[in-house]
């Protein structure tokens, strides 16, 4: 025995959450939800579509909340999982002819075994290392992507243009108005199944892992199963948001999937609030219209005004949104008093 | 043969700047326990303002002196503005400011500099070195500074006070602070350190990747993937696994058949998470232990 152990004293990687403070309540989820529903009737399609890329990238740090925010490994390699989502749709849509609606459930499945399986490796790693691997991953996908041996397949540096689809049944709206409700309608869907999932048994042991690994294990978790099946998971529904995004976009090529994405989606969950899951859709607010202003007061700042935001961010507001909701709830609590 | 040969030195060489890369992160490991992903970032800044440094007439070892201690200076400016706060938050928060912090810089260098492709000189001279077809005299340098630097690294580790002091802060603490040690102060200087190896290896390799401000993201990676396989604990096993690296990336791209120069990122991720899987202390780490 050495006089002198190394120590590690395992600090868990995120602050714990209540399951109970994840969700809004029924009453404000419903008038989000009728909001959302309404808002395109008013604006034009090109503010739809960004209102459609809004939920798509909030489906993505949706899935990446539930990885960190449910089981406490963080990923930085998100814009991987969303890439394969995109190329799994778009080109059984573009070779196959595939309907686009039926793509997305095969890039879900192909992306979960694709998760699944990364979190094989991922296992043995925890905190620093894992944002490691998973930065390795987001870096190295576009070059995986752009390889002469697929390039049949995915269009190589060039990509694959994707058809954007019509309306069904004659409905009477524009394709991007069709494609809103569209997504509207999975991401509501996803979102309910997600807070299912993390108020279920697999939820509670995602938490239990996330809080004390060990204590997990002692109550009989299995850890290893439940690290790689929250991989699993994020990485199926990260693949239904590629998906749907290679679909509004009509493009997709290995340069749209680069680190910057995977940063984004970071980004937006730490915005958000990690393990606040309506945070997503704040959060993704925050890394679609940010850079745009930033890009608005002077061409090439927004990653400065990205990096400085966040920095305000982690200090003022640790929690992100959760916390300003936290505090807007005391408020109106008091006024109603 | 002669491939062989030529492929590995080549591979001792830019495995040298790996060496650099993964040493920087070492020290930064050592000091705080986090990995920094802004490193490269921190890297490519510094070498851009000693090219800017050049290109005000200073000549080049004036700027490269100049430039590792402005480096030295804002490594230590960046831990205590930002990081320094920011000690006792989850690691999911710190590596959020890892992130910011490369955002920055990246975005940063390029409004200053902007995203052309600029010439950066070496001070070696690229003409073979000593006559032989091998090597070149920029790469036999490249070698020669990191060989040189490690030197330096073991001799201020081992046998300086303030090395020592820094070696007790990283690996313990808080008896370190009780024999009145003040390891904030380590911390930073692990830092200031960090950041000017860093420096060091930017300059080094802008002559072969050009400088502009996205020039380490790979460097990075490889810079990591040596880290991690030499073990992020050891500084001698950073510099190992950087060669190892270097060679490997060689050989692999001319010896494995469809790698080439598509797959050298890949290659690194491979071997990032296989050295993790097989033995995540790296060749020279030590085990982590944990006490439940």
């Amino acid at each position: 025995m050495s006089a002198v152990e190394d120590v590690v004293t395992e600090a868990p990687a995120v602050e714990a959450v209540p399951k109970r403070a994840m969700t809004l309540g029924l009453g404000t989820s419903l008038v989000v939800l009728a909001a959302l529903c309404l808002a395109p009737l008013f604006v034009k399609n090109f503010i739809i579509f960004q209102m459609t890329m809004l939920l798509i990238y909030g489906l993505a740090v949706l899935a990446l909340n539930i990885l960190t925010g449910g089981s406490g490994q963080f990923s930085l390699g998100q814009s991987a999982f969303y890439a394969v989502g995109a190329y799994t749709s778009a080109i059984l849509m573009e070779h196959a002819n595939m309907n686009y609606a039926l793509t997305l459930p095969i890039a879900g499945l192909v992306c979960f075994a694709f998760g699944f399986l990364f979190g094989q490796p991922a296992l043995r790693l925890s905190g620093v290392y894992l944002a490691l691997a998973t930065f390795a991953l987001a870096t190295a996908m576009p070059q995986l992507l752009k390889l002469g041996f697929f390039e049949h397949w995915t269009g190589g540096v060039q990509g694959l243009v994707v058809t954007k689809p019509d309306a069904p049944f004659g409905l009477p709206m524009s394709q991007d108005m069709w494609l809103y409700y569209f997504t509207l309608a999975i991401t509501v869907g996803i979102y309910i199944a997600s807070v299912n999932l993390l108020r279920s048994r697999s939820g509670r042991a995602f938490m239990a892992i996330r809080d004390n690994e060990i204590a997990a294990s002692a109550m009989g978790v299995d850890v290893a199963l439940y690290k790689t099946l929250a991989f699993g998971v994020s990485a199926g529904i990260t693949g239904v948001a590629g998906g749907l995004g290679a679909i509004a976009v009509q493009f997709v090529a290995p340069d749209g999937y680069t680190i910057t994405l995977a940063i984004s989606l970071f980004l937006g969950m730490v915005v958000g609030g990690v393990g606040w899951l309506p945070g997503s859709i704040v959060g993704s607010a925050f890394i679609i219209f940010v850079p745009n202003m930033a890009e608005g007061i002077s061409k090439g700042l927004s990653g400065a005004v990205f990096g400085v935001l966040l920095f305000l961010v982690i200090f003022l507001v640790p929690h992100g949104a959760r916390q300003v909701a936290i505090v807007a709830q005391g408020l109106i609590a008091k006024l109603k008093r | 043969m002669e491939l062989f040969t030529n492929q590995v030195l080549a591979g001792i060489a830019t495995g040298a700047i790996y060496a650099c890369m993964a040493l920087a992160v070492v020290m930064i490991y050592q000091a705080i326990d986090h990995l920094n992903f802004a490193q490269g970032e921190m890297a490519m800044f510094s070498t851009f303002i000693s090219w800017q440094l050049m290109q005000w007439g200073v000549p080049y070892w004036g700027a490269f002196v100049l430039t590792l201690a402005l480096s030295f200076a804002g490594g230590i400016l960046i831990e205590r503005l930002l990081f320094k706060p920011l000690a006792k938050a989850p690691i999911l928060t710190n590596v959020a400011g890892f992130i910011a912090l490369f955002a920055i810089i990246n975005s940063v260098a390029g409004l200053i500099w902007d995203f052309t492709i600029k010439q950066y000189p070496t001070p070696f001279g690229s003409s073979p070195f000593l006559g032989s077809q091998l090597i070149s005299t920029h790469q036999a340098g490249m070698i020669g500074v990191t060989v040189l630097l490690l030197v330096l690294l073991f001799i201020f580790f081992q046998y300086t006070r303030i090395g020592l002091a820094m070696r007790a802060a990283a690996s313990l603490p808080e008896s370190a602070r009780l024999v009145g040690i003040n390891t904030s102060w380590m911390i930073a200087l692990g830092w200031g350190m960090a950041t000017a190896i860093g420096a060091i290896a930017g300059m080094l390799i802008a002559p072969v990747v050009f400088l502009e401000p996205n020039m380490m993201g790979g460097v990075l990676i490889y810079g990591f993937a040596a880290a991690v396989l030499g073990g992020l604990t050891s500084p001698l096993g950073a510099v190992i696994g950087g060669f190892l690296v270097g060679i490997f990336e060689n050989l692999a791209g001319t010896y494995i058949p469809g790698v080439g120069n598509e797959l050298k990122l890949p290659i690194a991720l491979a071997l990032i998470i296989v050295v993790l899987v097989v033995k995540p202390a790296g060749l020279f780490g030590r085990p982590i232990v944990k006490r439940v």
